[in-house]
């Protein structure tokens, strides 16, 4: 029994699509980021493990550009929550309809 | 059966694992003495800052005074606030007090030994050589954060959580600028392994007199903004914010009490242990002394412990001297001063490398 | 007898799955944060199994110790643990009454049951790959020098974006400019 690049490639599927889901399902806006970072992470296993097999440091890098992105998108992300927590009170998705206050 | 587990046997009864071992609970356990070393030094550095005689009773001069406290801390009562979170508010102590041991397991503390011809090969004074050492204890230390943050949240007290508030924007902002003093020394260094860096300090000038090689020359102000951001990093005063008595009672541990408020306080004072430690090794050339002297391995060991004193002694003397400051003045201070000095010092430490290379 | 990284590929990647569903079913954002911090965990183990301990050390500096501090920064300073079970707009999950959501829910599963299928193809086609590439993988140096020559341009292009997520999350989120 060997580890191959299969194995950590039908990981990351698994948790991409557990982090599909939690945006589609979740009702939590909080949670919705969340659920991002996870699909980001399993796209980062994926490059790892990629640069692992083919003996090349350039999927680490990449993972590197990735968290900055992500660090990026968390930081805007969680401001935008905090302003529309401001005005309704609440971080349901469904409850922000409108386009202009 | 038995050949099968042959090689296992064979490891862990070979002479180098069981050194190891028995390494690894010498850190363990120092660490606990360590802790309980310092508190009754605190007491004593405070009493003579302000004239008084300090614990004195238990034992000859106070010198039993740890293990009162501790056999206090175990009989109290294990209160926990109805409204509280249960699992994080018990979790909460635990994450402080694993990332502050688990951070030094990384740190080496003597030069490599073969105990007095009692191992076949020389190991290393260290729990692991890891080549990342240095990002290894700078992120274990960020992960002490949480243990602060969910005792502040899953209280369920507002002074608490005034407090849990305050430590995760406190370590954070100070995060940065004590990232920034490593990386001054990883540049030198050459190396993200505590132990090489440790061992490229070995140049002494002038007949080995003078201690030039340490790093604290070429990055002074890396080292000063060291001790600045891990005093922050540990939340003692003159930042120590999340716990500030006067105004938020205790701060995040106001509704601990018994066994899991001591596993804050052992964790407060193995972090102070951990930020002097690494301290000495990246810059004050860990366990080399100036003077050329083949005093074998024991002497380097006994060295480290008197530099990482000597810190321990700064840490203690800074609490009892500075008042705190106010927490506008510790967020200016952090981006305004801080970050742009330690920006500055990489960059010029970084420019001297190439330029003498 | 089972060699160790697989042991620890199962151990750590049943960790980061077990964590990862914990997250998306969970009610309390506090714990959901926590659970996905748990989840970064066993990723970076699972890079260290892969003989990459800078990405892995990386991993837990940056997402584990200033990410997901954010996260829990937001979390304590909306204070809204369960906040979306006594919503008036309806459950937290989707149920099969809950509208368009449906459509969602059934999408989720269609993606799950698609990606099982693509690998089950794959699972036999590749060859494990050596210790020979491990040496140069692990090395921080070979990282440093591509991030500063080949992505050079990418990396000065990360700080700008940097810089327009902290003006932009400023403004924000401040209340008054």
């Amino acid at each position: 029994m060997e580890l191959t690049l299969n194995h950590y490639l039908a990981l990351s599927a698994v948790l991409f699509s557990i982090g599909t889901a939690g945006v589609f399902l979740r009702r939590n806006l909080i949670t919705v980021l969340l659920s991002i970072e996870i699909m980001l992470n399993a796209v980062n296993l994926t490059f790892v493990a990629a640069g692992r097999h083919f003996g090349s440091v350039d999927g680490q890098v990449i993972v590197f550009f990735v968290m900055t992105v992500a660090a990026a998108e968390a930081a805007v992300g969680l401001a935008l929550i905090i302003s529309l927590f401001r005005h309704k009170e609440s971080l349901s998705p469904d409850v922000f309809t409108s386009l202009k206050w | 059966m038995p050949d099968a587990l042959r090689p296992l046997i064979d490891f862990l009864t070979s002479p180098i694992t069981i050194a190891y071992i028995v390494l690894i609970h010498v850190v363990f356990f120092g660490l606990q003495g360590a802790a309980a070393v310092l508190v009754l030094a605190e007491r004593k550095v405070a009493a003579f800052s302000q004239q008084r005689l300090g614990p004195y009773r238990v034992g000859w001069w106070g010198i039993l005074q740890p293990i009162a406290d501790i056999v206090k801390l175990l009989f109290k009562e294990e209160l926990r606030p109805k409204a509280a979170d249960f699992w994080l508010f018990y979790l909460a102590p635990i994450i402080s007090a694993t990332t502050a041991f688990a951070a030094f397991v990384v740190i080496p503390f003597g030069p490599p030994t073969d105990l007095f011809g009692l191992l076949p090969e020389p190991i290393n004074l260290q729990g692991m050589d890891v080549n990342v050492g240095v990002l290894i204890v700078f992120a274990i230390t960020s992960m002490g954060v949480y243990g602060i943050v969910l005792a502040g949240w899953a209280s369920n007290s507002k002074y608490s959580l005034l407090g849990g508030l305050r430590s995760s924007a406190q370590m954070l902002s100070y995060e940065l600028s004590y990232g920034l003093a490593l990386a001054s020394a990883i540049v030198l260094g050459n190396s993200l392994s505590l132990r090489e860096i440790v061992d490229a300090q070995q140049s002494n000038l002038l007949g080995g007199v003078l201690p030039t090689g340490w790093f604290l020359w070429p990055s002074f102000f890396g080292f000063i903004i060291y001790m600045i951001a891990g005093i922050a990093e540990t939340n003692r005063a003159p930042f120590d914010f999340p716990e500030a008595e006067q105004e938020l009672v205790a701060g995040y541990h106001t509704e601990y009490s018994s066994m899991s408020f001591a596993l804050f306080f052992l964790a407060e004072y193995i972090n102070m242990v951990t930020v002097s430690a690494v301290a000495t090794n990246l810059f004050l050339g860990g366990w080399h002394w100036p003077f050329p002297l083949a005093w074998g391995w024991g002497f380097g060991v006994l060295n480290w412990l008197l530099k990482v004193s000597f810190l321990l002694f700064f840490y203690i003397w800074m609490r009892w001297t500075l008042p705190r400051y106010r927490y506008d003045q510790l967020m200016t201070f952090g981006w305004k001063w801080l970050l742009p000095a330690a920006v500055l010092n990489v960059i010029l430490v970084a420019a001297g490398v190439i330029y003498f290379s | 007898m089972i060699p160790l990284d697989v042991v620890l590929f199962y151990l750590f990647g049943g960790a980061a799955v077990a964590c990862s569903l914990a997250v998306v079913a969970q009610r309390n954002p506090m714990h959901s944060v926590l659970l996905l911090i748990a989840s970064f965990a066993a990723l970076a183990g699972l890079y260290i199994n892969l003989d990459s301990p800078f990405t892995a050390v990386t991993q837990i500096i940056v997402y584990a110790g200033a990410i997901m501090v954010l996260f829990l920064f937001v979390v304590m300073l909306l204070n809204t643990p369960r906040e979306d079970v006594a919503s008036p707009y309806g459950p937290a999950y989707v149920t099969l009454t809950s509208g368009p959501r449906k459509a969602y829910a059934v999408l989720s599963v269609i993606l799950l049951v698609e990606l099982a299928l693509a690998v089950r193809q794959f699972v036999s086609t590749s060859a494990p790959s050596g210790p020979a590439a491990a040496a140069h993988v692990s090395s921080v140096k070979a990282i440093g020098i591509a991030i500063f020559t080949d992505y050079s341009l990418a990396f000065e292009a990360t700080s700008v974006l940097i810089l327009v997520a902290m003006v932009g999350a400023v403004v924000l989120a401040k209340k008054k400019l």
